[in-house]
């Protein structure tokens, strides 16, 4: 009776079922972690993070800090890391630039600039990704010319060389005479000096620049379609020019709109870096790969690969609030 | 001016009825502008003056000003360097039948298209034994066309689940060759009924098309459930309902699709009782399934939030619980209104299907590495059966695309 009377009460109810799902939810994790105890005990895996600190044994082929492969598992994952930040960071400034041109394009008076930017959009946006790095690596690797006569681009005194062997352009350079900044040279069939963006590392980022471009554009025409018409036409009949109603009235309006969708195609674009892994760049998930295969602590490396991606979405997602904020309307 | 005013230019008919009104009445902009689109469209009856109109109109966009003209030779340039070499590499020096030495001959030069001539049963179905591939073939055509049938939305709905629950066992019997409790059919109808063994295919060896299109959709089917649950949990006023779906839906959406395949491929086997360890290809579903309902709750989410306050407080005063408030009330519009958004998270989920290939799964990606990979003859024509893909994968997600703009403009109408 008693007990009738209680489950008939909202709130106790809506105790009872909280704590049902928190037991059922601690039972199911239980039984899994049992199980994964049992299993890694039958198959002789020794748990932990214990191997980070074991030599690594493998080499990798790109790096911005030294790394041989007498050194630890954790500076492998560095490396990784490093090298997830560089193409996601230069990426995420290529394909800004571009949506921001094509979101503009979609809005020219010219046909040609319109049809152009409409196909751009709707052919890289429609194709997976990974199909994607793969053409782009297939067109680095296979179609470029060899590393003995490279494509050479002169710009004043400075040289750009494209081959098989990837991008070459002017650089600091550790010389006796200290830093200086040292345009590549094609000498005796070598490319000497500057620095040189592999292959991979290039098809990554014109396949992610891209992809992600296409869809920053759609944003961008969508931001500036949110802003009223008659706002521009008012703002040029109060004698403004066309920069200052862009200045002063488009731009903090459409930013306000566009930011929030922004940030998300970054952290896409972030966590899309990752297929990094199809093309032999080695970023941060190609590494743990390695080592996972190599020393069979698969619930660590994919830990490790989680942990690490949410704290970099983490902190874009808070980098680009506090931008979102500035330009968000006050009161 | 008039290209910018859609509300006139779509409808005419509705404009010549208000003609008079807009001419008389110079009420709002948008009339004043209709009026004066009119009385041009009238001063230019014939055909041909308004094409030399349609000219006029084209030149001052293309070379109006000097910007446009900047404009229209970059954009002339960027036509000028990849269309004809594009023309010329996959047309004109293109190799079209499938025979190696001329390939060869043409590398560099042109497009060797032979090599989809060649291998494309191997690209397209995948490891199936080579005698029983009518049965993806017919898989995939019963899937296409369930797949436009429920999109056009003649029937019902009831219908409709008991149409794709049918059609999705069959093409299960017709993909695995599992009979269940009818295995006496095997040899004593089906065999003589095929003219050919009907045999078991495990799933390992199922690949290509059929199986980008089953795996996506099954992952849309277990996913979308889920995603509700997952939407109503956080806007659940339970405190451990909202804290729990926020956590699971932040977490998966903040790591990236490939460390959850690498999770269901390493980890599930050591996470489940050790000797039962399910198919790689039912663990990978899952692996999907389960970061795709992240992505969609928070859609649903949106959905759910649009529904006006008053509504739930209209339905609590009705007496309806809260499933009943929620089945009857708010989801059927929720769910509306959430259109356009599911559909770019079914295309993304479509795409994102390719991935599977990184853990060894021969979808229409892998199939065709596998397809290339293994013939020295034919490995250097990557590149052209990328381009093979390409066109399928963009043929479906462009046609989902129009499908949800054309489904939107639908719903917004009635």
């Amino acid at each position: 009776m008693f007990l009738k009377s209680l489950l008939r009460k909202q709130s106790f109810r809506a105790k009872l079922y909280q704590v049902l799902l928190l037991i059922s939810l601690s039972l199911g994790l239980a039984y899994l972690f049992s199980n994964t105890m049992q299993n890694m005990h039958q198959r002789g895996i020794q748990g932990g993070f214990g191997f980070l600190f074991d030599p690594a044994g493998f080499d990798i082929s790109e790096s911005w800090i030294e790394f041989n492969s007498d050194e630890s598992y954790a500076k492998a994952f560095l490396v990784g890391l490093i090298n997830t930040i560089k193409v996601s960071l230069i990426s995420i400034m290529t394909c800004t630039a571009l949506g921001i041109l094509l979101g503009l394009g979609r809005f020219q008076e010219n046909p040609l600039i319109k049809l152009i930017c409409y196909l751009y959009t709707e052919f890289f946006r429609n194709i997976p990704l990974l199909i994607q790095l793969l053409i782009w690596y297939v067109l680095m690797v296979e179609w470029l010319p060899d590393s003995q006569s490279p494509i050479q681009i002169s710009f004043l005194n400075f040289n750009f060389f494209l081959s098989k062997d990837g991008f070459a352009f002017p650089w600091f350079n550790d010389l006796v005479t200290g830093y200086a900044f040292v345009s590549p040279e094609f000498i005796d069939s070598n490319i000497t000096g500057g620095a040189t963006l592999s292959p991979e590392f290039m098809a990554l980022y014109i396949g992610l620049s891209i992809y992600t471009s296409a869809f920053i554009g759609e944003l961008v025409r969508a931001g500036l379609l949110a802003i009223n018409k008659g706002q521009i036409e008012a703002g040029l009949s109060l004698g403004m020019t066309q920069q200052q109603v862009t200045k002063l009235i488009v731009m903090p309006q459409a930013l306000r709109v566009i930011i929030p969708p922004l940030t998300n195609q970054y952290l896409n674009l972030i966590k899309n870096s990752s297929l990094a892994v199809a093309i032999g760049y080695p970023d941060l998930v190609n590494i743990s790969n390695t080592a996972l295969n190599q020393t069979g602590h698969a619930l660590e490396c994919v830990f490790i690969i989680m942990a690490i991606y949410l704290v970099l979405s983490l902190l874009t997602s808070w980098l680009m609030n506090t931008y979102n904020n500035r330009v968000m309307l006050r009161g | 001016m008039d290209k910018e005013n859609p509300q006139v230019n779509e409808r005419p008919g509705a404009q010549k009825a208000t003609e008079s009104i807009n001419v008389a009445s110079s009420q709002s902009n948008n009339s004043i502008i209709g009026a004066t689109t009119l009385q041009r469209k009238q001063s230019h009856p014939s055909f041909a003056s308004n094409s030399t109109k349609l000219w006029a109109v084209l030149i001052r966009s293309l070379f109006g000003n000097p910007l446009k003209i900047i404009s229209t030779l970059v954009g002339l340039g960027i036509c000028i360097l990849l269309i004809p070499p594009f023309i010329e590499w996959g047309i004109v020096s293109a190799v079209f039948s499938a025979d190696p030495v001329a390939c060869q001959e043409a590398r560099g030069i042109g497009a060797c298209w032979g090599v989809i001539v060649e291998k494309y049963p191997l690209i397209l179905w995948g490891r199936f034994p080579y005698a029983q591939q009518w049965r993806p073939q017919l898989s995939t055509a019963l899937l296409l066309v369930l797949i436009v049938r429920s999109s056009l939305n003649r029937v019902t709905f009831t219908q409709l689940c008991a149409e794709w629950f049918c059609i999705l066992g069959l093409i299960f019997v017709l993909m695995s060759g599992y009979l269940g409790p009818l295995e006496f059919l095997r040899n004593s109808v089906l065999t003589p009924l095929f003219g050919q063994p009907f045999t078991v295919v495990s799933t390992d060896l199922w690949g290509g098309l059929p199986l980008t299109l089953m795996l996506s959709f099954v992952c849309i089917v277990l996913a979308s459930p889920l995603a509700v649950f997952l939407a109503l949990g956080r806007q659940s006023q339970l405190p451990i309902f909202s804290v729990l779906s926020k956590t699971y839906i932040e977490l998966l959406r903040g790591v990236p699709l490939i460390s959850v395949l690498f999770m269901a491929s390493y980890m599930f086997p050591l996470l489940l009782p050790s000797g039962y360890s399910p198919d790689v290809l039912i663990r990978v579903v899952l692996g999907i399934s389960l970061f795709a309902a992240a992505y969609l709750a928070e859609i649903v989410r949106a959905g759910l939030q649009a529904i006006p306050k008053g509504q739930l407080e209209a339905a609590d005063s009705l007496g309806l619980g809260y499933w009943q408030t929620q089945y009857l009330v708010v989801l059927p519009q929720a769910l509306k209104i959430v259109i356009p958004g599911m559909m770019n998270s079914f295309i993304a989920i479509f795409k994102d299907t390719s991935l599977i290939t990184i853990v060894s799964l021969y979808e229409l990606t892998g199939s065709l590495s596998l397809a290339l990979n293994g013939d020295a003859l034919w490995r250097p024509f990557k590149l052209e059966g990328y381009l093979f893909i390409t066109l399928i994968y963009f043929v479906f997600c462009f046609s989902m695309s129009r499908y949800s703009l054309w489904l939107e403009k639908r719903l917004n109408h009635s």
